[in-house]
């Protein structure tokens, strides 16, 4: 590299520093956390290495018995059983408060074989069942976040099958959230396409009003607006008062349009319309209004003009504007948590449910990994089928 | 006057024979944008079948509106556009089937060079063949053959510019309006496309209608020219008419140089007015109606003005100071002091004999009338 070019890189390093520690390190450790999980394999080394053993046929020996209560007892003074517990109670369920009481009763039972001493406290450590469970939440390398994202399971003889009809729920939300992706990005192409074209061929002073109904709702917050979208939605509220002022609405059928997915469509069209609009604005300024006139001095139409010399200029705008509204879309969380009622939740809902509620982090990064993936999916697409070279933002 | 001085009035007087059936006709059209100053003024103009007219004008005369009116694109407020006798105020741009090659081209940037000229055709709803062969026929024409698959952003300024001129052309109009088609290009490129569309206006029989602000672009092009002030036509004619008999003073500021004396009638004889500028007595060329005691202005062309000239050759001769001399290669610029007047300019041929003038000598100057011509009086704020 010569003397520029190591300038220029420095110039870079700041942000390149500030993304690497506030973007890819927090999304690598995520991703990471969806496939790796050490927890138990930190905990009960000397166990696993031993189950590794084990025909998984009958109980395992006394051996096993023996390192996993020494462990189990070290895990209780280090303070990660919780953890190791609640790691091996998602792959067998009930297995939690078994492990979290065992170290404390296996202290006041007499000393001999520890077999004898666990089967005592609780005839489930004679199952293997539950020394499967311990085995394989040993594994420290796991698809199990991405099955279960994905609505799979691994039977016990390793092959993958779909989890009981009652489990499904994110095959099904990764869909709603997409439909809900795709509609929200036509509701504001048929929306922004129009406004665009107003404001880009405004007069200069018109341009300015009309850009800044686009931009001062852009600026508000998040918050304010999707909380005034439930003021105007609600059962009582602004709208449903029209209608029923107006008649056209009974009193007592007041429409549901808030809490459910009609709240959540109308809500995120009306936040993401601006990243339609404004891409779609700036390409249409690029385009001369001579062109409009040329076309029909050449004798075509306004829509021959439209559809063969205006609106091929304006792709570019077009699929910026949507692309962006549509990853922002599938990503979106605020809204659909505000206004979405239970119909209206998407799958960053769930992301973030399983970050702070349920603590399954593992799970929370294979649902965001999969996000990620299918946002980067639709970039290749789109460069493949359009040219992300063409993009123009702004 | 002398008797060659009779002869060049007898032969300004003779009449010019009128035109060819009219293709184009504006008629008192007036427009305005805001509803109160008119950027077109009760415009009255008539473009023969088959003519070459120029537009030509300062920058905000009105030329691009008058044209924009014409194309459709805006309303006369007044008045009426009639094509080959009927009105066309109503019929919408794209049925006037007028060919337009706009200043910045606005050639569709998404489509090929063929894409764009076929366009036209497509709209028309022409069988692919037909339109395969108008495309080849319209790009021999403006000689891009083999360009049909590039872009327009693939090609220089000229050859854009020479592809907005197929395309205004390929769906054959009889009528074709540029707004100043080649304002974009540099020196060279400009002189090689004039003579181009020259070409292809002979060759195709067209009317043109051509905009420009470039006085030599104007002459060089067109077969008359129609001068432009403030919304108004100030006179229409031949280059040669405009240049050797222009009919306001604007004009004779506007195309090529003039020296302007501003003075006052004495007396009227005929076509021949005595003028009084700065107390020397002019004998001029009558052009505008005047009567004694009438402001006027005096227009003569340096290259008009004859150095210390034979006694009595010339009705108008007067003592001059040479001021200043200008070295131009083929002749030489003398700035004179001459009827109170210090600006006044002279030009000669650089011939045998004229190494003499020096600077500060005193000199006869003179000129014959009928190249001195009587016109209105010449406010100098509205100059071009
Ligand atoms: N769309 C418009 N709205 C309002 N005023 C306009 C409009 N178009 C032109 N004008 C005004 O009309 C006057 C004549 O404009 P026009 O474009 O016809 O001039 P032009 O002779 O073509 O000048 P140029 O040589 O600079 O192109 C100008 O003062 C201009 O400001
Ligand atoms: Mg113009």
């Amino acid at each position: 590299m010569n003397g520029a070019g190591l300038r220029a890189a420095g110039l870079v390093l700041p942000l390149a520093a500030f993304i690497a520690v506030t973007f890819a390190l927090p999304l690598g450790t995520m991703l990471v956390r969806s496939v790796y999980d050490p927890t138990v394999a930190e905990a009960m080394p000397e166990t696993l290495t031993r189950l590794g053993e084990w025909d998984g046929a009958g109980m395992p020996d006394e051996v096993v018995y023996s390192r996993a209560a020494a462990e189990l007892a070290r895990a209780t003074e280090q303070g990660t059983l919780g953890q190791v517990a609640s790691r091996i109670n998602r792959v067998r369920s009930g297995l939690r408060s078994l492990l979290v009481r065992t170290p404390r009763q296996l202290r006041d039972s007499p000393a001999g074989p520890r077999r004898e001493a666990l089967l005592a406290i609780d005839e489930r450590w004679g199952d293997p069942e539950t020394w499967h469970a311990i085995r394989t939440a040993g594994d420290p390398l796991t698809a199990r976040h991405y099955l279960h994202a994905l609505d799979l399971d691994r039977a016990r003889d390793g092959s993958i099958v779909q989890r009981p009809a009652e489990e499904r729920v994110y095959l099904r939300l990764f869909a709603r959230t997409f439909a809900v992706g795709l509609a929200v990005t036509v509701l504001c192409m048929l929306l922004g396409y129009p406004i665009a074209y107003l404001i880009a061929h405004a007069s200069a002073r018109n341009a300015r009003w009309l850009l800044a109904f686009v931009l001062v709702p852009f600026w508000t917050s998040l918050l304010v607006r999707t909380t005034s979208w439930i003021v105007l939605l609600q059962t009582q509220g602004v709208v449903n008062d029209l209608l029923v002022t107006v008649g056209l609405v009974a009193d007592d059928g007041r429409l549901a349009l808030v809490h459910n997915m009609t709240g959540t469509l109308v809500a995120m069209t009306h936040i993401l319309l601006p990243f339609m609009v404004l891409p779609l604005y700036s390409v249409m300024r690029g385009i001369p209004s001579r062109q409009m006139a040329a076309a029909a001095s050449l004798g075509a139409g306004f829509f021959q003009a439209f559809r063969r010399v205006y609106w091929p200029q304006t792709v570019p705008g077009v699929g910026a504007g949507s692309l962006l509204v549509f990853i922002l879309a599938i990503g979106y969380y605020i809204t659909p948590a505000l206004v979405g009622g239970q119909s209206g939740q998407l799958i960053s809902n769930f992301i973030a449910y399983h970050m702070q509620t349920s603590l399954n982090w593992g799970l929370a990064g294979a649902l965001g990994g999969i996000l990620l993936a299918s946002v980067a999916a639709l970039y290749v697409v789109y460069d493949r089928v359009v040219g992300v070279e063409g993009i123009r933002l702004g | 006057m002398t008797p060659p001085e009779r002869e060049s009035l007898r032969r300004l007087l003779k009449r010019r024979p009128p035109g060819a059936p009219a293709h184009v006709e504006l008629e008192r059209v007036t427009k305005s944008y805001d509803g109160r100053n008119a950027v077109v003024r009760d415009l009255d103009l008539s473009v023969s079948r088959g003519e070459f007219l120029t537009l030509l004008g300062p920058s905000g005369s009105g030329k691009t509106t008058c044209l924009m009116m014409l194309a459709g694109f805006e309303a006369p407020s007044s008045g009426t556009i009639r094509v080959h006798g009927r009105d066309v105020n109503r019929v919408p741009p794209r049925r006037r089937g007028i060919g337009m090659v706009f200043q910045n081209y606005a050639l569709f940037p998404h489509m090929t060079v063929g894409g764009n000229l076929s366009f036209p055709l497509e709209v028309r709803g022409l069988e692919p063949a037909v339109r395969r062969e108008r495309v080849g026929r319209a790009l021999e024409l403006v000689r891009l053959e083999g360009f049909e698959y590039r872009r327009p952003s693939q090609l220089s300024g000229g050859q854009q510019q020479r592809v907005a001129i197929a395309r205004a052309l390929v769906f054959e109009p009889d009528l074709v309006l540029m707004d100043e088609p080649l304002g974009a290009l540099d020196r060279r490129l400009r002189e090689e496309l004039q003579y181009e569309i020259r070409r292809i206006h002979s060759d195709l029989g067209v009317t043109v209608l051509y905009v420009t602000h470039d006085q030599n672009e104007a002459m060089v092009m067109s077969d008359r020219v129609a001068v432009f002030r403030a919304g108004r036509i100030e006179q229409v004619a031949s280059p040669e008419a405009l240049y050797e008999e222009p009919e306001r003073s604007f004009v004779a500021r506007f195309i090529g140089e003039n020296n302007r004396l501003p003075g006052r009638v004495m007396a009227v004889r005929d076509e021949i007015c005595e003028v009084d500028v700065a107390g020397r007595i002019v004998r001029a060329f009558r052009v505008v109606e005047c009567a004694p005691g009438d402001r006027v202005t005096l227009s003569i062309r340096p290259e008009r003005v004859a150095l210390a000239p034979t006694p009595g050759l010339y009705t108008n001769e007067f003592e001059a100071q040479i001021e200043d001399i200008t070295f131009l290669g083929d002749h030489l610029r003398l700035r004179v002091r001459v009827c109170g007047r210090s600006d006044f300019v002279v030009k000669i041929p650089n011939m045998v004999g004229h190494g003499a003038v020096i600077e500060g000598d005193r000199v006869r100057v003179g000129w014959i009338p009928t190249d001195c011509r009587v016109l209105d009086p010449d406010n100098e704020e509205d100059t071009a």
